[in-house]
């Protein structure tokens, strides 16, 4: 999944089996924490729910990628996953949301609709979320199969892994 | 349809044109009355709605307010037909009631007074259709929202006429 892996290295010489210290990079460290431990915010608002609650639930199981454990306060969740249509009247929601989330954060658009507003192009619909936040993974379908949301939590998961992770940034 | 359900529609009609004579409606109305579906249907003057619905609910049960909506019909004059639809738990048949209302000045009576659950219909197909219903106290949006300008369900609306409440941005790319 990820060419580049944390290097471990037996320290001592060689002189013991036992691993006494291991090197490797801070951003590789962080991001391999980071990864599989991707804690979902469902805004769930439309029929894709069902295919979330097959996905995250037994047989597929997204916690097999650390992705499972949803959080229904966004101050303690990394990955707004935006399942459904999102109308105009539900945009000021769908920003407050994604505003309250701590850094770092990540958003998935999930299906049709949340990529491009789907079949839909009337007063109603936004023309998918990313009019509104920052997309990181887009997962096509109407609905997606499960399959392909695990790909996209996979392809999130390798950003993750590959991004840099700054400990001390400009807010902070 | 059942037998019962043609001799209710039988004797509605009768009554409704009754109604007409005795409310000297008749001169105004443009009364009509077919069957569709299985559904009676009749076509009324606006001002002849109410007394219909009066009729219709103390005479002949039909005690369920179904839905009550609108259709554009841009060129035509008058320009709006409004729909309500009318259920009886007693005879088990439902009825249909259309009035053809102008644009300049598109105005039924509320009927809020009959039946409760007509408030909130009445705000949502005025959301729509811009129809005013008079003697509805709140036509506030119900589905839509506050600062919304124009009626999306009027063949003139544009389809791709947005009115986002917060600022968008430009398209993609993420980040």
């Amino acid at each position: 999944m990820n060419a580049r892996t944390i290097p471990i290295q037996p320290a001592g010489g060689g002189k013991s089996q036992a691993f006494e210290y291991l090197t490797t990079r801070k951003d590789e460290l962080v991001g391999w924490a980071r990864k599989f431990s991707i804690f979902p915010y469902p805004f769930v608002t439309a029929c894709c729910a069902m295919e979330f609650m097959a996905v995250s639930s037994t047989p597929y199981d997204t916690d097999r990628f650390g992705a499972a454990l949803p959080r229904f306060s966004p101050r303690q969740s990394d990955l707004l996953m935006v399942v459904g249509t999102i109308s105009h009247k539900q945009a000021p929601i769908l920003v407050k949301v994604w505003e309250q989330m701590c850094e770092p954060k990540w958003a998935m658009a999930f299906g049709a609709c949340a990529t491009s507003g789907g079949f839909y192009q009337n007063y109603a619909a936004v023309p998918g979320i990313d009019r509104l936040v920052p997309v990181d993974v887009y997962i096509p379908g109407c609905p997606p199969r499960p399959e392909m949301v695990i790909d996209g939590i996979m392809r999130l998961q390798d950003k993750i892994a590959n991004s840099r992770h700054l400990i001390v940034n400009k807010d902070f | 349809m059942t037998n019962s359900g043609a001799e209710v529609f039988d004797r509605v009609r009768t009554r409704l044109a009754a109604k007409e004579e005795e409310e000297s409606l008749a001169g105004t109305a443009r009364s009509s009355t077919t069957v569709s579906h299985g559904i009676l249907v009749v076509d009324l003057a606006p001002a002849a709605v109410e007394p219909a619905v009066r009729a219709l609910r103390d005479e002949f049960g039909f005690d369920v307010f179904l839905d009550v909506t609108a259709v554009d019909w841009p060129g035509r004059e008058p320009r709006f037909d409004v729909v309500w639809h009318f259920y009886s738990t007693q005879h088990k048949v439902r009825v249909r009631l259309k009035a053809r209302v102008p644009a300049s000045n598109p105005a039924v009576a509320s009927l809020t007074g009959l039946y409760g659950s007509a408030a909130f219909m009445e705000r949502e197909c005025h959301d729509m259709y811009g129809i005013v219903f008079t003697g509805n106290a709140d036509l506030r949006p119900i589905l839509l929202y506050e600062g919304f300008v124009g009626h999306p369900l009027r063949k003139d609306y544009p389809k791709e006429r947005e009115q986002p409440l917060v600022p968008l941005r430009d398209g993609n790319p993420g980040r």
